[in-house]
């Protein structure tokens, strides 16, 4: 079921004129019928749950927008998509940058904001020209200004380009960065709800989750609560990437299974050149990498399906987590320590360095891991590597450090053994071509944490 | 002598403009790239100096935002920066040979300039085109779904670009 892609593939859905034809704008005609809080109501009765990856309810966090007297609010949309694998808001924000338009008006609406911020990854330098355009024909066309439609409402959205920092996804990092600064996050509390931007109350959605606000609004939030399964209520929106016929950013209902997901047709189309899956992170770099065996079923053999809920059966011991949709596969030849590698060498460079477990631990885990790739690891390393990871989780300002603990305590957790591989067949592990894993056939899945 | 050109600095009021009164720091991040594209392609501190000048803020603010984010270039680039996305999904999808080929057919290592002033590589860290793997940034665009063949035509034309 298509909500939020529904008219991804009009020709010209970028554009004012096809969009609005295609049923464009109704929802702020609804929302303009309606109080600020009535639609918070729609929101909170859809279930929708935030888009970025930590999945926390919407509405609940709208409605705790601190609204003392006198003091400006803002919407903050975070745009600022650098997860690994993760690249489905940009797909929103390039084919559809008046859906994200349209459910910033509705959002801006209900929660009184009249200066509303798009806060984009600096590479995204394209997306910011579409997003500016149609803003312009947004505001031509009357939904942006002064006097929105003679409803007394003022909006103004604008584009803030940043510069390169995976952290400013991290919501005060974000904050912080909006405001000229360094991304480095706050502590919290106080909450950004309650001290954001500028020490006004603000809310910092996900691209998606606010582009959702307009199917809720459309159809009302009991309709789209029905769609998806249990509390994970209407669409999500799946990046796939790694080793698949079909790459690219698919839209579910979170019914489906995931052994159907990664090789229907329909989407992923299974993996190319006939190999075999071997392992997979579902929802972005940071959750942990599963082996095929408990991608496809949960520890206690029943199927696994593609929701929040399923995903995250059996903890983190034989699960793992929808995140932010980033789905990466590994085919039978990829090298997991290798990928690992490349995920810490990712967080090092990504820690702001404020936190002294992060900012070390992550730069020790890179070296580490260098090592073991490399063929000059010892056995003590892997122990070592998971005595840090455990001492970064839990003990930062902000999530980065679970973030980069999580991916290096599941590729212990279950592909021990090709880390041993790695230290006792160090000149094999270098001779080897480039993602060969020397492995037995059938390849060894572990059963167990 | 360092200035915005009227063009420029209109765009940098509007930018200032955006934000509450007193708050114009925020226009930070959005005016060093502005400064970077002018003055080029990179950051020296006399740049950084102007650009807290035009935003009365200390110099010391800018420099420690500039050095945070790494799309501010510190020290003088190439006219053209390849920008080669390194991170796992793009590995998977064989990044490292894509990297690898740069480098033996420019004879550069990563973050090094070709002498001619033309070429500098930049490794990087994922850029969110994880599906269209591998990939580069090259200026405001993505080259995407790379191969040798393609890398090599890509330099080709840029070179050919540059000497017209």
């Amino acid at each position: 079921m298509k909500v939020l892609l529904e008219h991804a593939h009009v020709e010209g859905i970028r554009y004012y004129d096809t969009y609005r034809k295609n049923g464009g704008y109704r929802a702020v005609e609804k929302a303009f019928k309606m109080t600020p809080d009535e639609i918070v109501e729609e929101v909170k009765k859809s279930g929708l749950r935030g888009r970025g990856g930590a999945g926390f309810p919407t509405g609940m966090k709208w409605s705790f927008l601190a609204k003392p007297e006198g003091v400006p609010r803002h919407l903050v949309c975070n745009a600022d998509e650098s997860e690994p694998g993760t690249f489905k808001d940009r797909y929103l924000m390039e084919f559809l940058p008046h859906l994200l338009i349209e459910g910033l008006i509705v959002s801006s609406f209900a929660l009184g904001c009249n200066a509303t911020y798009i806060y984009i990854r600096g590479e995204y330098a394209w997306i910011v020209d579409i997003l500016e355009q149609a803003i312009a024909e947004a505001k031509n066309n009357g939904w942006l200004g002064k006097n929105i439609l003679n409803t007394g409402f003022d909006c103004e959205i604008y584009v803030q380009r940043g510069g390169g920092a995976y952290i400013c996804g991290e919501e005060t990092a974000l904050i912080e960065s909006l405001e000229g600064k360094r991304g480095n996050p706050r502590i919290k509390p106080p909450f950004p709800a309650i001290q954001g931007v500028w020490m006004r109350p603000t809310v910092v959605n996900n691209v998606e989750t606010l582009a959702a606000v307009v199917p809720i609004l459309n159809m009302g939030g009991e309709a789209y609560a029905k769609i998806g399964v249990g509390k994970s209520t209407g669409t999500k929106l799946l990046s796939v990437c790694g080793n698949v016929n079909k790459p690219g950013v698919y839209e579910i209902d979170m019914t489906q299974s995931v052994e159907e997901f990664i090789f229907s047709d329909e989407y992923c189309g299974g993996i190319p050149k006939g190999k075999r899956l071997k392992a997979c992170i579902p929802g972005g770099s940071s959750v942990p990498i599963v082996p095929a065996n408990l991608l496809l079923k949960t520890a206690q053999g029943e199927t696994r399906y593609m929701n929040y809920e399923s995903l995250a059966d059996g903890g983190f011991a034989t699960g793992t987590m929808m995140g932010s949709g980033g789905f990466i596969v590994m085919d039978e030849d990829q090298c997991v320590v290798r990928h690992t590698m490349t995920l810490a060498r990712f967080y090092n460079h990504e820690s702001c360095g404020q936190c002294s477990p992060c900012r070390e631990g992550t730069g020790w885990m890179y070296k580490i891991l260098k090592n073991l790739e490399y063929g000059k690891g010892k056995m003590s390393d892997i122990d070592l590597l998971w005595d840090i990871q455990r001492k970064i989780e839990g003990n930062t300002i902000c999530p980065l450090g679970d973030a980069a603990a999580w991916p290096v305590a599941a590729a212990i957790r279950h592909f021990r053994d090709e880390f041993e591989w790695h230290v006792l067949n160090p000149d094999e592990s270098q001779r080897r071509n480039f993602g060969l894993a020397h492995y037995a056939d059938p390849i060894h899945v572990p059963t167990t944490a | 002598m360092i200035k915005f050109s009227e063009e420029k600095l209109n765009k940098v009021k509007e930018i200032m403009a955006r934000y509450p009164d007193g708050k114009q720091k925020s226009a930070l991040i959005p005016v060093l790239h502005i400064a970077q594209e002018e003055f080029g392609g990179w950051l020296d501190v006399p740049v950084m100096d102007y650009v807290a000048e035009v935003l009365g803020i200390l110099p010391i603010e800018v420099y420690e935002v500039a050095t945070f984010y790494t799309m501010f270039n510190m020290k003088p680039v190439g006219k053209y920066v390849l920008e080669v996305c390194q991170t796992g999904p793009c590995m998977l999808n064989g990044s490292d040979d894509i990297i690898d080929h740069i480098k033996q057919k420019l004879g550069i290592q990563a973050g090094e300039t070709t002498p001619d002033g033309l070429f500098t590589l930049k490794p990087a860290e994922c850029l969110g085109a994880c599906g269209y793997a591998p990939m580069m940034q090259l200026g405001k665009h993505y080259k995407e779904f790379l191969t040798k063949e393609k890398v090599d035509q890509l330099l080709e034309e840029l070179r050919a670009a540059a000497t017209n």
